[in-house]
């Protein structure tokens, strides 16, 4: 891994003789213990993300989607945060093993993280340009001069129009949506292997969203990095992701290449789900609603934690936890990539 | 459409008259608001004891509509377009700079007293954000019952208590959480609480506020399941503001689009979504994320450059010309008026709808080619 | 769908416990206000119970200084006088701590000058917080030129050094008893809970509850004792704990520079500047008021910092 020099360019395959995911989640488990008792936010998480590759993580508020993801960069607060068993493997090598000092030089450097509001991830006192410079002065050790024009360089990349003459502003001069780019050329500025990004758009107007996925989508092709995109829109996530792993209850329930989940569900939340989303291009009668609510983590339901909202749930459901098992066609042809968590999975997708 | 009564321009309405006026019936299918012209600028100013205006930030300029006994009729548009100010103004928490707003033929953004509380008890209003609109000191049976002591009329005391628990079991919450405080429900059922304090003083209208834009997916549509349900039931009119796009097609009889305090484009939902006319109606549809890879693939996508100008220094002519790939000369000099475009006028097509652009043209963009 | 198809589910969701609340025991937990929620944290907290039983033995001792001695802080006996060393009896005897130059009872002197310092301290506590949260509420909630004035005024009280401004305020009397120190410090005292109670006033004000009450047709008295007072105290509360102990410092340090209660009257303050001139020889009568005041300051500190963490989530 040399310093990065080279101004641009597809710069893949990189990193080292590693093969196998860029980075990889295993069985992990998070759990918060407050006051009312051990909130049980994560149990047992398993996904992976190449290079090039975007995995979308599709949940609720409380399915555990961003808990991961904080657990991933290191900067769950712990305590009350507590990782108790789980591997989070970066190149093959588990992060949660490593020490502070090396898992501070993957933070930002290899894997950068690009959070909801981007004005209260700025800091309002610095400018933008001194605020992305810091990147090159801190870890390349650039002169003020040089860390200015490489970072009038980045924000040329996001496209910041007239960013020499803007470089000097403050945040509260951008708008929501040139703020958001700005976030985004600071977690590229080292170039990293790895981008998550936490409801990048959700704070955006629907125009500007757009503007801003494509961007995403366009720098992680040319970087070749990867990619993991928190959500709970499921619209957001069918422009760009390559595969979705739908988290309910701190469980992957579901997991498919986008354009098979979007035809074919394999899990009734999922179901559930897309069949709750009013229609744009057509008016519908009364819109499904998945009855209940979503689950408490103080006290998820036994066995499968959907069950008390499930229009198929039996006995079954109330006492076995469902394996996530890979999905396969009616006459046993394996279907790649799809993996469901549901007893009933083959009556879902086939029935 | 039935012209406001004429008497409360001279202003010589008695309280008393005004106070009938807006307790009288209303038919089905009339106009029971009427918006005309309505404007809201906030000053922008300078100085510490002695202020001193510098500009304004005209977050609504010039917004006409009417709203129909029984109908809902949504609003949409991007953040900082004036949306939610209009909804202030209809319910008075904002004081119009200008224009109208005709209720049962009184202008009740001029309104006090006791006829403003008459209207208050006409039009009700359900708030954005669940966790920030329910009083968390209070319980949920004040909360609602505060309506109650507030227009004592309304329910006889020894009988409040029963009808909270009847708005609680209304909305699908189990009545005995009477004595519950907000902080012990989920969003969702927050929102259910919001509703039915609405719903306590038997509204004609409710004017919501993004009301599941801060719901989980999930928790949307039983939401939006109730709201309908409701209008069916207690004969409401609505007004549905939110920026999603596909709830408010769902819910929605008629819609307005607004940019930048304006509004650009209004029909029913037939003509807004399938016969947009509206460069910016184009984009926004165009530009909304549909859950449904293949057919993203084959739809046009407008992806419109820039940002929304500040309301506080908004473009000439037409507001939306400097975002517009349409945009000539003439957007630059002639603010576009709210009409039927003159090359649809007398024709029967959908696209006969009024829109405020000079160069207005239909274009499909939400369904795939 | 195959089955529960396009059926709206209200009705299911009500039967659900609703997720804060642990779905075991519904029943039980029916009401848990704020208030409710942050005495729950405060009884676990250490701090809140020895501050708590330190201020209810204060307190006992100020309302009934003969159930712990018999003493007279007044009455000296010079055979007594005494500039050596304690002669130590029994605890709690009238000895036990030694006696003053005037042969008194140190230890009588200490029980009755309680009443005095939580007096002082309780009552411009009171006033302080009746009229800065007035002020405070009045400026907040109306804002515009009625804000600018009263914001002003407060502004030019708190410009004024407190201890200074105290001294001078006291040097105009001539007769000081405790309600004149109570008036000195309450005078200038009341800017900080005004500025505490505005700021809050000014955030609660935009809350979409408030604006929910307007809508409903709810009057100013009501939304502002109903909606903004409640959601608003809770800092005024800490701040006034707090400054609590500050006032009972105030007062003796005013005391003890000669401004502040005199004698006849008995207090800490009164006593640690008796207990200055004899310093050199017999460090006692100073040290044990001193002792008190800083106990006392310190459960006040200590309480208001718990009330805090209990009343505000977001320190924890």
């Amino acid at each position: 891994m040399s310093t990065i020099d080279k101004t641009a360019t597809v710069p893949a395959p990189r990193g080292g003789d590693h093969t196998g995911p860029l980075l990889e989640v295993r069985d992990l488990h998070v759990e918060f213990h407050t006051r009312d008792g051990v909130a049980k936010a994560v149990n047992g998480v398993n996904y992976s993300v190449n290079a090039g590759e975007t995995l979308a993580v599709l949940g609720e508020s409380g399915s555990g989607k961003s808990v991961t993801a904080q657990a991933i960069m290191g900067i769950l607060d712990m305590p009350p945060g507590k990782i108790p068993q789980g591997e989070i493997l970066f190149r093959g090598q588990d992060m949660l093993k490593m020490s502070n000092e090396e898992r501070r030089k993957i933070r930002g450097r290899k894997i950068a993280m690009i959070f909801q509001d981007a004005l209260s991830s700025l800091n309002p006192v610095l400018s933008v340009g001194y605020q992305l410079g810091e990147m090159f002065r801190v870890h390349q050790g650039l002169s003020k001069k040089d860390a200015t024009a490489r970072a009038i360089e980045l924000m040329d990349r996001v496209k910041i129009p007239a960013a020499k003459a803007r470089v000097s502003d403050y945040p509260h001069q951008f708008s929501g949506g040139m703020r958001q780019r700005i976030m985004i050329a600071m977690a590229l500025a080292l170039e990293p292997d790895l981008i998550i990004a936490d409801e990048p758009t959700t704070a955006l107007d629907v125009t500007v969203q757009a503007q801003v996925m494509d961007l995403l989508a366009e720098l992680q092709q040319e970087f070749n990095m990867g990619l993991i995109l928190i959500t709970h829109d499921l619209g957001v996530v069918a422009d760009v992701a390559d595969k979705i792993a739908v988290m309910y209850a701190g469980r992957i329930v579901e997991q498919a290449p986008v354009h098979e989940l979007y035809k074919r569900p394999a899990h009734p939340y999922t179901r559930g789900l897309l069949d709750s989303i009013p229609r744009l291009d057509q008016k519908g009668q009364e819109l499904y609603a998945i009855k209940g609510l979503p689950p408490n983590l103080l006290k998820i339901p036994s066995g499968c934690a959907f069950n008390p909202r499930c229009p198929k749930a039996t006995d079954l459901c109330h006492t076995e936890v469902p394996p996530l098992v890979p999905v396969t066609e009616q006459d046993g042809t394996e279907l790649p990539g799809r993996k469901s968590a549901c007893h009933f999975w083959k009556e879902t997708i086939h029935g | 459409m039935a012209e406001p009564s004429k008497t409360n321009e001279a202003g010589a309405v008695s309280e008393a008259e005004a106070v009938a006026a807006i307790d009288a019936p209303i038919q089905r299918g009339e106009p029971i608001l009427q918006v005309r012209n309505l404007q809201k600028h906030f000053p922008l100013t300078q100085g510490i004891l002695f202020k001193k205006q510098v500009g304004a930030v005209k977050a609504v300029d010039g917004v006409s509509f009417d709203l129909y006994q029984g109908e809902t009729l949504g609003i949409v548009g991007e953040s900082g377009c004036g949306k939610s100010t209009v909804a202030k103004l209809l319910m008075n928490l904002e004081r119009a700079t200008a224009g109208e707003v005709f209720y049962k033929g009184q202008d009740i953004t001029k309104l006090s007293g006791r006829a403003l509380k008459a209207v208050r008890r006409n039009i009700q209003m359900v708030f954005q954000d669940p966790y920030t609109s329910l009083n968390p000191r209070m319980t949920v049976g004040d909360i609602i019952g505060e309506t109650f002591d507030i227009h004592p009329e309304v329910a006889p005391k020894g009988d409040r208590r029963r009808k909270v628990q009847e708005l609680l079991d209304v909305v699908g919450l189990n009545p005995e959480y009477i004595n519950r405080y907000p902080h012990q429900f989920s969003g969702g059922q927050r929102q259910r609480i919001g509703i039915a304090r609405g719903l306590a003083l038997n509204p004609e209208i409710i004017i919501c506020d993004e009301p599941v834009s801060a719901l989980d997916v999930s928790v949307q549509a039983q939401v939006v399941n109730l709201m309908e349900k409701l209008q069916d039931e207690f004969n409401l009119s609505y007004i549905f503001i939110a920026h999603d796009l596909s709830i408010v097609r769902h819910i929605s009889d008629r819609v307005g689009v607004m940019y930048l305090g304006k509004m650009a484009e209004i029909g029913t939902d037939v003509q807004i979504y399938d016969h947009p006319t509206h460069p910016y109606t184009q984009a926004l549809l165009s530009a909304v994320p549909v859950p449904d890879p293949e057919a993203r693939a084959n739809r046009e996508r407008i992806i419109l450059t820039g940002d929304v100008p500040s309301p506080a220094n908004p473009p000439s002519g037409c507001r939306f010309r400097t975002r517009c790939w349409k945009a000539q000369d003439k957007c630059a000099t002639e603010v576009p008026v709210l009409a039927v475009p003159e090359r649809f006028r007398g024709l029967d097509t959908p696209a006969a709808h009024q829109s405020a652009c000079h160069f207005a043209e239909e274009k499909d963009v939400v369904h795939a080619s | 769908m195959p089955d529960v198809t396009k059926t709206a589910a209200p009705a299911d969701e009500a039967v659900d416990t609703p997720s804060v609340v642990a779905a075991a025991a519904p029943q039980q937990e029916k009401a848990r206000s704020l208030w409710g929620d942050a005495w729950h944290d405060l009884r676990r907290n250490p701090y809140f119970i020895v501050s708590s039983v330190l201020i209810f033995f204060l307190l006992l001792i100020a309302a009934l200084p003969g159930l712990f001695t018999s003493a007279s802080p007044t009455a000296g006996d010079l055979v007594h006088h005494y500039v050596g060393k304690p002669e130590l009896g029994k605890i709690g005897s009238e000895g036990w701590l030694g006696y003053d130059i005037q042969g008194r009872s140190v230890y009588a002197r200490l029980i009755h000058g309680t009443r005095a310092s939580i007096i002082v301290g309780v009552a411009v506590t009171a006033i302080v917080t009746v009229v800065g949260s007035i002020m405070g509420m009045i400026s907040g909630y109306f804002g515009g030129v009625i804000d600018a004035v009263l914001s002003r005024i407060t502004d030019i009280f708190f410009g004024i050094p407190f201890l200074l401004g105290a001294m001078v305020v006291l040097q105009s009397f001539t007769d000081r008893t405790i309600l004149v120190v109570v008036f000195a410090l309450a005078f200038l005292g009341w800017t900080q809970i005004t500025r505490v109670m505005r700021g809050a006033v000014i955030t609660v004000k935009q809350a979409d509850y408030v604006q929910a009450a307007k809508a409903l047709g709810a009057g100013t008295t009501r939304i502002l004792f109903r909606h903004i007072l409640p959601n608003a105290m809770a800092p005024v509360i800490v701040v006034a704990t707090i400054a609590l102990g500050g006032y009972i410092s105030a007062e003796a340090t005013l005391s003890y520079l000669g401004l502040g209660l005199a004698s006849p009257t008995v207090s800490w303050g009164v006593d640690i500047s008796a207990g200055v001139q004899a310093i050199r020889t017999s460090q006692h009568i100073l040290l044990y008021p001193s002792i008190m005041v800083s106990i006392t300051v310190l459960a006040f500190i200590m309480l208001g910092e718990a009330v805090r963490n209990a009343l505000d989530p977001k320190l924890r």
